[in-house]
């Protein structure tokens, strides 16, 4: 036994790391009660994006003719996996200190735990939804590249850590404010358009024109990066002429997102600590 | 008295902000009304109070007294306005019992969830978890889900949980009404036994015949100021005269 010590004051994301054990309690926890008395269970995570693809795929794909882009069934789920994971991500990592204010109200413990396990639970979400990614890649035409792998494990790190950083902003502001919710909902509702999912880019530069800043902030949303990534990652192997079709600068762009993202982790983190002396008395 | 101070409170205050509307629209209705949309309540005045390492204390005092947010206090769930509070050692606050507990998980997921709360690690949970079982005696439910417990079987489960973190301060809130005759005498025994074995306990109750059971030392509050600090049995003379 040590030193006289303030009490309530966390270690933050550092104490997070330390307590694994807790914040894997906690993801199984979530996943338990989300399918509790489900015949499906975890395949739910299966059935949900497999519908959504179907009705983008038949609609967009075979009814309006997306004839631009080759194997566009890759294309689409490639970039439907990534903004369904990071909205899952979001959307629940802001309601995650709200829901767990029982728990808040009555023992300390670092509250970074509920956002960052969120987070977590996406990822379990997100990682068959890759295998079927990565199998419906290889059927398509893909033969695994370095680049490709790389550019894989950039998108779900930068996914990761964008949907952690926001997430812990606006879980902190969610528990004064409960209309970030409603807010956060509709942003992500937004999200598949705001990114070349179901469209290929060149079409957003001739509307945008190509030198435009409008265009510049485009390419440089970080989930657009991130988009980008998974289909340099896995569409772009699976004919020849698709490689030369994904945006220029990725590289460039996947540094800037990867600045912006950390960035908003420690904005995320800092904000979170200012405002958790207050969830006690306000939740 | 020997021992090195356990909990040190210095100058901690706590006000609450009664909101009474967060709606931007009643919000400026209210404005042009002329009528308040918060009131400040005084949970705490500025207050001192040191514990040492091995004292039992019994915070006393009538309903809204300050007892309550003084134990959340020094538990770390609240922050206070001014001053500081500072604990010696690992602390685990009984504030409720199963917080933390979920209706849908069994009895086993919910030991080693609620103690990994307590802030106990994977190796302890595992050699501890018979002996926490044993200590509920909820014999063949330990996984059936929690919401097929009885309420005493939950209450025992999850007391028998919190008793078994070790902690070097302990927080005990009102909680001491649980399960049968039996099982609170075993619980009290239990109690009796970490503080025995030199540990500090914070306990708030009102009921009185057993806080002068388990403590040496009683607080008396009212309205956020300590009015009474010394031997729990005249103290609890004291607080029978308020009341």
């Amino acid at each position: 036994m040590s030193e006289l010590v303030v009490q309530g004051v966390g270690g933050g994301l550092a104490e997070v790391a330390r307590r694994r054990y807790l914040l894997q309690l906690l993801v199984r926890k979530e996943l338990r009660v989300r399918y509790r008395a489900s015949l499906l269970g975890l395949g739910w995570s299966y059935v949900k994006p497999a519908v959504t693809f179907a009705v983008y795929f038949v609609g967009l794909g075979l009814v309006l003719r997306q004839n631009s882009i080759d194997d566009y069934a890759v294309y689409l789920f490639g970039g439907l996996v990534v903004v369904t994971a990071f909205s899952e991500a979001l959307g629940n990592a802001t309601r995650s200190v709200v829901a767990n204010g029982e728990l808040v109200r009555k023992v300390f413990l670092p509250r970074e735990l509920f956002p960052v396990a969120s987070v977590c639970v996406a990822g379990v979400h997100l990682l068959p939804q890759l295998l079927v990614l990565v199998v419906g890649a290889l059927v398509a035409g893909w033969r695994p590249d370095l680049v490709g792998l790389l550019a894989l494990l950039a998108c779900v790190v930068l996914t990761g850590l964008l949907a952690t950083g926001l997430g812990l902003l606006l879980s902190a502001v969610d528990v004064l404010f409960r209309d970030v919710e409603n807010v956060v909902d509709l942003v992500l509702t937004v999200l598949v358009w705001t990114s070349p999912v179901l469209y290929p880019t060149h079409l957003v530069e001739r509307l945008l024109g190509a030198g435009s800043w409008t265009f510049a902030l485009y390419q440089h949303n970080p989930l657009t990066v991130a988009v980008d990534l998974v289909h340099r990652a896995t569409w772009a192997g699976a004919s020849p002429a698709n490689l030369g079709r994904v945006p220029g600068d990725l590289a460039a762009r996947t540094a800037i997102a990867f600045v912006v993202a950390a960035a908003l982790v420690v904005l995320g983190q800092a904000v979170f600590r200012r405002l958790s002396g207050r969830f006690a008395q306000e939740l | 008295m020997a021992g090195r101070v356990a909990v040190s409170v210095e100058g901690a205050s706590k006000h609450f902000r009664l909101r009474h509307t967060h709606s931007l629209k009643e919000g400026l209705v209210w404005a042009v009304q002329g009528r308040p949309r918060h009131e400040d309540f005084h949970a705490l005045a500025p207050l001192d109070l040191e514990v040492r390492e091995g004292e039992s204390v019994a915070l006393l005092g009538r309903n809204g007294s300050g007892k309550s947010t003084l134990l959340k206090l020094v538990a770390g769930v609240m922050a206070p306005d001014t001053g500081r509070v500072r604990v010696r050692g690992r602390l685990a606050g009984l504030l409720e019992v199963g917080a933390g507990f979920h209706p849908d998980l069994t009895g086993r997921e919910n030991v080693h969830l609620n103690a990994s709360i307590l802030g106990m690690g994977p190796a302890t949970i595992r050699a501890r978890f018979e002996e926490i079982v044993a200590f509920a005696d909820i014999g063949p439910f330990l996984d059936t889900q929690v919401r097929f417990y009885s309420s005493g079987m939950f209450l025992r489960l999850a007391f028998s949980v919190a008793v078994h973190t070790e902690p070097d301060v302990f927080l005990v809130d009102e909680v001491l009404a649980v399960g049968d005759e039996a099982f609170r005498d075993k619980c009290l025994t239990r109690i009796e036994q970490l503080s025995a074995e030199g540990r500090t306990l914070v306990v708030v109750s009102h009921d009185l015949p057993l806080v002068e059971r388990l403590c040496g030392r009683g607080v008396v509050l009212d309205a956020g100021r300590v009015v009474h600090d010394g031997p729990v049995v005249p103290a609890v003379e004291r607080l029978r005269a308020v009341l």
